[in-house]
């Protein structure tokens, strides 16, 4: 079967699966019915358990379902931790179901899979030698790769059953109170770890940081908890977040930049009051920068700032500039150390931040969002997830989510080395290109034919030249020359969810 | 014509390639290394072929480490790097250029 | 010569080795682009920095740039194949280090004629310029900057210019006072263009912006450049202000009026408006469209509401 995005899709998996083909990025208004976690009862003077081994073997079982959060990043123990102990018991058939796969989980993930210890893997993303393994089809059943807001979505529905999650977290008392501001291993917002918190069915904290009961503010609740574990270290405090943000000096991604700013200022949107998401990495650190100048100039303030927050964003807070952070997590030390100074930079929950299956999500109200791209194609498609040589290599992350944003501006240059990054059909794609509004590249900007009213106001934007996106995609290639396509096997190896729980695009082996 | 002596052109940085070529026997021989093998692989051998044709060299080893390098640099990189074989450095061919 | 039609504001060096800066040059909007086969390559590479400037500018597009290339000099084994090379290529300028007199500049020239015969290039197509980089050139500024019709400017370089004035670059640039105006003098009396020396600490924005602003008010067409952020910089103190732009229309609009009438007499407010205040509004319009300070229909814009500023810019930073 072929979904709304022309991507062909496996009937047997779909059907197996259970799954219907993305149609549209509108998600309506329909009546769900959401899965509620078992609650073992207790008053809470067995919680503290000096042993994870201990826990793991009294409450795991061969095929259960376990999460974990990213949020130490690189700097994660606790993962590993707690594989090792599974792999050394033997255990098989566990899904693992983290909010994403950094490359410190890496080498243990791949021991499991080929122990047989883990069967399933639903994830934002993974890279590295993961990727790699999954793309060359080690895994015995396709990865379900789910965005933030898709993942919350699911857990709540129940789609994603977590039997047990595992949490390391800087801080927790002996109940379970907890949260990610306070410790040696700090990383600020624990957004994605509270949709574990509230709807795994065993909750165990993994600390190195016990506290005086009762431990506040409490991100994570005693109601919520079964067990605390007390380790030696739960991270590495120089790996969790990169240090101090540097500004890109890279001219390229410094006129990008500058040519997105230019975009957002003259968009109906840049108005007092608007908000706006730019994410992680150079060239965005760099709008942030422009926007700055930009909210100076024209005496304009924004009303949030949204998703994963680095220290630029909290600068614009403590100058008045942004009225409140609205944080899902913190890409650096500067802006997670700021969460328990600042009031006004709120911890959200990965379903406040980006779930469609709600009453309102954050993303909802975002006015102007900035996403990367590794391809985007001549209908707005855009791939984060596969590589040029088609190897899993990224995360689907908050980008499906942010990009319902009344502006969403790819930035992207024509191409990277020798390979284009404005393609004639993503390799995967993962954004469908009907939210998607604005493509920015070094040469100019190209406008979805959809957004008429947007062609109207910039097509005359001094220093910024309009193109189609075809002619882009036909500069890049110009550049580098057509390539020849991939070569796959017919085994799919990933699944990639809408936000909604339909599948926009499989992921399959490659052949080399 | 013969490869004079074993000459290298082009660097390991990003977007160039360094093109090594030695004496060969056996027709024009590839050891490719490239991130985008998969999709170029053709067109670099090509090219490269293509300015060792121009040259009338018929035999060589020929070892690519490519980095992402554009057509243009591909074959600059091969023009320097048979100059050089060919010991000829001072004296261009004009009509291959 | 159509010299003073062509805005000349930056001339940004690109190292003649280096693919990656090669093939993006064109990007950043540098009005000239200087190719560099002399001092950013090491002796060993000078035959693959010729062919790689050669096959980019065989293929690679670099809009409405002039684009530039610094040869090695006379006193090299290389400039002969660079000047080959190059004209080959059809190169706009080619830039001569260390020129000192003017039958350097003969020399250069009469091998120029030669390739373009040998390569069937249009005579006269390649110009020529000259750095200026010792006491000798700059006493013999004039001199070199009228040898040849094919002139295209002359540029000074400060680091071996002071290195021979026994001195060395200071921030207030008081060493460099005497040259510049000589050079500025010779290219103005020349009718060719006349090019600042390069900044080159990267960390000192309000340095550039000084030396820049001191440049422009001497009456330099632009500056040569050695990364592509100061671009944008030049170009910001190179902007004219609303005032002048809307003089420079008035101007503009006069000259039309006279024209219609078919009055040889161009008069504004009641006066009489002569040639250098024509050439100036000229100037200041072309500078204004450049800066992107005109609508489509040529109005100024004045509600400019990106930032203008740069990293470290004009602008105060906190």
């Amino acid at each position: 079967m072929k979904n709304s995005v022309n991507r062909e899709l496996p009937d047997a998996i779909m059907k197996d699966l259970d799954y219907k083909p993305f149609e549209s990025v509108d998600f309506g208004q329909p009546e769900i019915q959401r899965h509620a976690p078992k609650v073992r009862a207790t008053t809470g003077t067995d919680k503290v358990v000096d042993s994870l081994e201990k826990v793991v073997t009294e409450n795991l079982e061969d095929g259960m379902t376990i999460s974990f959060h990213h949020h130490f990043r690189e700097g994660d123990y606790v993962f590993n931790m707690v594989m090792c102990i599974i792999i050394d018991h033997g255990y098989k058939n566990l899904t693992l179901a983290p909010s994403s796969l950094t490359n410190t989980m890496n080498d243990i993930v791949i021991e499991a899979i080929e122990k047989g210890v883990v069967t399933n893997i639903t994830s934002s993303g993974m890279r590295g030698t993961l990727g790699d393994a999954v793309s060359h089809g080690a895994l015995e059943n396709p990865v379900i790769f789910r965005s933030h807001g898709g993942r919350a979505r699911a857990i709540e529905s129940g789609e994603i059953n977590i039997d047990i999650a595992f949490l390391g977290v800087p801080n927790a008392d002996e109940m379970g109170n907890a949260n990610g501001m306070n410790g040696e291993t700090a990383f600020g917002s624990l957004g994605y770890a509270l949709m574990d918190a509230r709807y795994a069915d065993k909750v165990v904290l993994i600390t190195d940081n016990l506290v005086e009961y009762p431990n506040t503010p409490a991100s994570i609740e005693q109601t919520q908890v079964d067990y605390v574990v007390k380790v030696d270290k739960v991270g590495d405090p120089d790996k969790i977040g990169s240090g101090a943000t540097r500004f890109t000096k890279d001219p390229k991604e410094l006129k990008i930049a500058k040519t997105v700013n230019d975009v957002i200022v003259n968009s109906p949107y840049f108005k007092d009051g608007f908000s706006f998401q730019t994410g992680s990495g150079g060239a965005a650190l760099a709008v942030t920068r422009f926007l700055r100048q930009s909210m100076i100039d024209n005496g304009i303030t924004a009303s949030f700032a949204l998703g994963g927050i680095t220290k630029p964003t909290i600068d614009l807070l403590e100058e008045g500039l942004v009225k409140r952070v609205m944080d899902v997590q913190d890409f650096d030390k500067g802006a997670a150390h700021s969460m328990k100074l600042n009031p006004a930079q709120q911890e959200i929950s990965a379903t406040w931040y980006a779930d469609p299956a709600n009453k309102g999500a954050m993303v909802d109200k975002l006015d102007v969002v900035i996403l990367s791209a590794l391809e985007i194609d001549t209908d707005f498609n855009v791939n984060v997830m596969t590589g040029s040589d088609g190897v899993i290599r990224g995360a689907v992350g908050g980008h499906q989510d942010a990009a319902t944003a009344k502006l969403t501006i790819i930035s992207a240059p024509l191409v990277r080395g020798r390979i284009a990054t404005i393609v004639p059909a993503v390799t995967t794609n993962v954004t469908p290109g009907a939210s998607v509004d604005v493509l920015v590249t070094e040469a100019g900007i190209a406008i979805n034919p959809n957004r008429k009213d947007l062609l109207e106001t910039l097509k005359s934007v001094p220093g910024v030249p309009v193109y189609t996106i075809d002619e882009l995609q036909q500069m890049a290639e110009k550049k580098v020359g057509k390539p020849e396509p991939l070569e796959f096997t017919d085994r799919t190896v990933a699944m990639v969810e809408y936000r909604d729980g339909t599948i926009i695009d499989t992921i399959n082996e490659v052949k080399d | 014509m013969e490869i004079k002596k074993t000459a290298l052109a082009g660097t390991l940085e990003s977007s160039d390639v360094q093109v090594m070529l030695s004496q060969g026997t056996n027709g024009i021989q590839f050891d490719l290394d490239s991130d985008v093998a998969k999709q170029y692989g053709t067109a670099i051998k090509a090219t490269v072929t293509s300015v060792l044709n121009a040259y009338g060299i018929d035999n060589a080893d020929v070892k690519i480490v490519d980095k992402g390098a554009l057509d243009m640099v591909i074959k600059a990189r091969t023009i320097a790097a048979v100059q050089r074989a060919l010991d000829i450095v001072d004296e261009p061919n004009w009509e291959v250029l | 010569m159509a010299n003073e039609e062509r805005l000349r504001r930056t001339m940004m060096f690109v190292p003649g080795n280096n693919p990656a800066m090669v093939k993006d040059a064109g990007i950043f909007g540098a009005d000239s682009i200087m190719f560099d086969l002399e001092d950013a390559v090491s002796l060993p590479e000078k035959d693959a920095a010729r062919y790689l400037v050669y096959e980019a500018l065989q293929t690679v597009d670099y809009g409405d740039a002039e684009l530039v290339v610094r040869i090695n000099g006379l006193d090299t084994p290389f400039y002969k194949n660079d000047i080959r090379a190059m004209v080959k290529a059809g190169i706009d300028v080619i830039r001569l280090p260390k020129v000192e007199t003017a039958d350097m500049m003969t020399e250069l020239v009469g091998l120029v004629e030669e390739a373009e015969a040998e390569f069937g290039r249009e005579k006269g197509s390649t110009r020529v310029m000259a750095a200026i980089e010792s006491a000798m050139g700059v006493v013999n500024a004039y001199a070199i900057a009228s040898s040849t019709d094919r002139m295209m400017g002359i540029a000074l370089s400060a680091e071996d210019y002071t290195t021979d004035m026994k001195t060395h670059r200071y921030p207030d640039g008081a060493e460099l006072e005497y040259a510049r105006n000589a050079i500025l003098h010779a290219a103005r009396a020349a009718g060719v263009s006349a090019f600042d020396t390069v900044f080159t600490n990267m960390d000192d924005p309000e340095g550039f912006y000084r030396e820049t602003q001191y440049i422009h008010q001497l009456g330099f067409d632009g500056k040569s450049l050695v990364n592509p952020r100061q671009i944008e910089m030049v170009n910001a103190v190179f902007e004219p202000t609303e005032k002048e732009v809307l003089n420079a229309q008035n101007v503009i609009a006069a000259i039309e009026e006279a024209r219609a009438k078919g009055s040889g007499v161009i008069s504004m407010n009641g006066q009489m408006v002569d040639r250098p205040v024509v050439l100036r509004a000229e100037r200041v319009m072309r500078l204004a469209k450049a800066s992107h300070l005109l609508d489509a229909a040529g109005d100024y814009i004045s509600n400019v509401k990106a930032a203008n500023s740069q990293e470290g810019g004009k602008q105060s930073e906190k």
